[in-house]
């Protein structure tokens, strides 16, 4: 026992991820609160997505279930469960059924990698960028098999649009990575870091965001990976799978219940997961903002508040509209349950300010932030894109960004060479 | 220090799984559920190369087999009627050639694990993992840069060739 306990706090004083630690029991406590952190997430974006979206075309979203709809997302996987699950005639039973489970299984293994900060995060694999292109890329064979295994004519259309699409934008990403990881070797000792860890720290090695390095080098490239990330997850305007007006629902038509239930997750989970990816590499990951210009103690400790006063504002606004409910009787239930989670939202926050906490979670808080903007993003995309048609869709994978993509690699290692190449060059004249 | 993940189990688990999948690729009469078989296969040998502490060969034998490659196998297997495969014969009956073959292969197996240790060069220590991805591309940007760039031109041709049997006026 004594033992045991030991080895549960050896843990506490190290620097290290549970993975680099080889500590079983931190790297299980963590791969559950990032799995909770994750469904957490996805049932907010839900929620969110549907009053966004709302609120961009002047309606007024879900209102009934819970004051302000806040417990639809919950209304909506109770009816999700007990919803019967079909399975077409002539499907073919096996694949039908592990499509929604590697979906699911590829959406959330990425996470794995994924640095929430210095030591927050499950594991640092030294191929971890490839580690998450590669899982995530095996997304579409569940696509695929969804499609094909339903045995109808829009699922297979739809799984036939994903594949293609998917494996089109995937060059273009590839590309734009690429550049980033020519960045980080612009050391002292040249060599580059496929590790998500290692590239953060590169970039606070060299005091410069990717998007900012090389303006505007960096800048084209994250705009590169932030179309193509919106086609690889298949969401609007890029969401040909799944075109309501020409496919029904695309590869999942046919599926219902809890089996859709893993679709909508992995969605959601694999948008989550690309935001990651374009944090980590371009936006400096769990950095907070301007360490360079704004740097010192007092500044350190203004930005270690904004974690306690985001959470406090956002229960400021919650209280605002409990005092805007309606004041009739019938709407009284849903008044306390809004000033109840007001106030869940304020103690986060003032749990916030407490030293301890805040020195621990203001990683955590800003990588989280800067994803929750891409989130965002992901929502205002749909609300205002039409759909592209599929021929342009190619034609600007194909057409646009690769070339793009090529040339920006090109001119990004000739940047980052430019010394070595200046003096090549002069060495050659004077010969 | 961590437990060496390199054991004997996880070697034979993964060979496991990569002949059963390479047998299921041969054997099953639906196309597409050879090519999932020969994808589980892909990702298990993937697994092998994690053993041989070749990360990023494993990384990329994932990007390009198992995410690309076998992708578009399904999305071509798709287009292709189901039904009309299923009825087809699958043994061509050949038992001559086929049983000679088989026991060319079974001999050179035997003899390899008979003679084993002499066969092989003496193995050596691998190359540290963190280093993996330099090594490779030092080794193929240095010492195999011509072969490198022969397979690119290669591959580039194809590319040409695609397009030109695709498209009947460029």
């Amino acid at each position: 026992m004594g033992a045991l306990l030991q080895y549960i706090q050896s843990y506490l004083s190290s620097d290290k991820t549970p993975g680099a630690a080889g500590n079983f029991f931190w790297a299980t406590v963590y791969i559950l609160l990032v799995f909770l952190g994750l469904s957490v997430a996805v049932i907010a974006m839900n929620w969110l997505e549907r009053k966004i979206l709302a609120h961009m075309q002047v309606r007024l979203g879900p209102m009934r279930v819970g004051p302000h709809g806040l417990l639809q997302p919950i209304a909506d996987a109770i009816k999700l469960l007990l919803k019967e699950d079909i399975m077409p005639a002539e499907a073919d039973g096996l694949v039908f059924w592990t499509a929604p489970l590697i979906v699911v299984l590829a959406a959330f293994t990425v996470f794995v990698v994924v640095p929430f900060g210095p030591a927050h995060a499950i594991t640092d694999m030294n191929i971890g960028i490839l580690f998450m292109l590669g899982v995530s890329s095996l997304s579409v064979l569940g696509i695929v098999m969804a499609g094909w295994a339903s045995n109808s004519h829009y699922p297979l259309m739809g799984a036939l649009r994903s594949s293609a699409q998917m494996v089109s934008y995937e060059v273009a990403m590839g590309l734009a990575v690429v550049s980033v990881i020519i960045m980080t070797s612009l050391n002292d000792q040249g060599t580059g870091t496929l590790s998500m860890i290692g590239i953060v720290q590169s970039q606070m090695a060299q005091g410069e965001w990717f998007v900012f390095k090389f303006f505007p080098l960096g800048l084209i490239g994250f705009a590169i990976f932030a179309i193509a990330m919106v086609a690889e997850t298949n969401r609007a305007p890029f969401d040909l799978p799944e075109a309501e007006s020409e496919l029904t629902a695309g590869f999942h038509t046919e599926y219902s219940g809890f089996r859709w239930s893993l679709f909508f997750l992995a969605e959601y989970s694999a948008m989550i997961a690309v935001s990651s990816i374009a944090v980590t590499l371009w936006l400096g990951g769990w950095l907070r903002p301007f360490p360079n210009w704004l740097h010192g103690a007092t500044w350190d400790l203004i930005f270690s508040l904004v974690p306690g006063i985001t959470f406090l504002l956002l229960g400021a606004i919650t209280f605002f509209n409990v005092v805007r409910m309606p004041k009739h009787p019938l709407f009284k239930i849903q008044t306390i349950g809004l000033a109840g989670f007001g106030a869940v939202l304020g103690l986060i926050g003032l749990l916030l300010f407490l030293p301890p906490v805040r020195d621990r979670v203001g990683d955590i808080f800003w990588f989280s932030a800067k994803v929750a903007g891409f989130m965002y993003l992901y929502i205002w995309y749909r609300g205002t894109f039409p759909r592209y048609r599929f021929d342009q869709l190619m034609k600007v994978g194909w057409k646009v960004l690769l070339p793009t993509g090529l040339g920006l690699l090109i001119l990004t290692a000739g940047v980052g060479m430019r010394t070595e190449i200046w003096k090549a060059i002069q060495g050659a004249t004077q010969r | 220090m961590n437990p060496p993940v390199a054991t004997t189990f996880f070697f034979y688990l993964l060979a496991a799984i990569m002949l059963i999948g390479g047998v299921f690729v041969i054997t099953r009469k639906n196309a597409v559920h050879s090519a999932l078989a020969l994808i589980a296969t892909l990702l298990a040998q993937a697994g092998i190369y994690l053993m041989l502490y070749a990360p990023f060969v494993a990384g990329v034998q994932i990007i390009l087999y198992a995410g690309g490659i076998m992708v578009l196998f399904l999305f071509v297997i798709m287009l292709i009627s189901i039904e009309r495969s299923l009825k087809e014969r699958m043994l061509n009956r050949q038992w001559v050639v086929g049983g000679l073959a088989a026991l060319a292969l079974g001999a050179l197996f035997i003899s390899v694990y008979v003679k084993g240790k002499n066969l092989f060069p003496t193995p050596k220590v691998p190359v540290f993992e963190t280093n993996n991805t330099q090594t490779v591309g030092n080794l193929l940007y240095g010492q195999y840069m011509f072969p490198f760039e022969i397979a690119s031109l290669l591959l580039l041709v194809a590319i040409i060739g695609a397009v030109v049997m695709a498209k009947k006026r460029i």
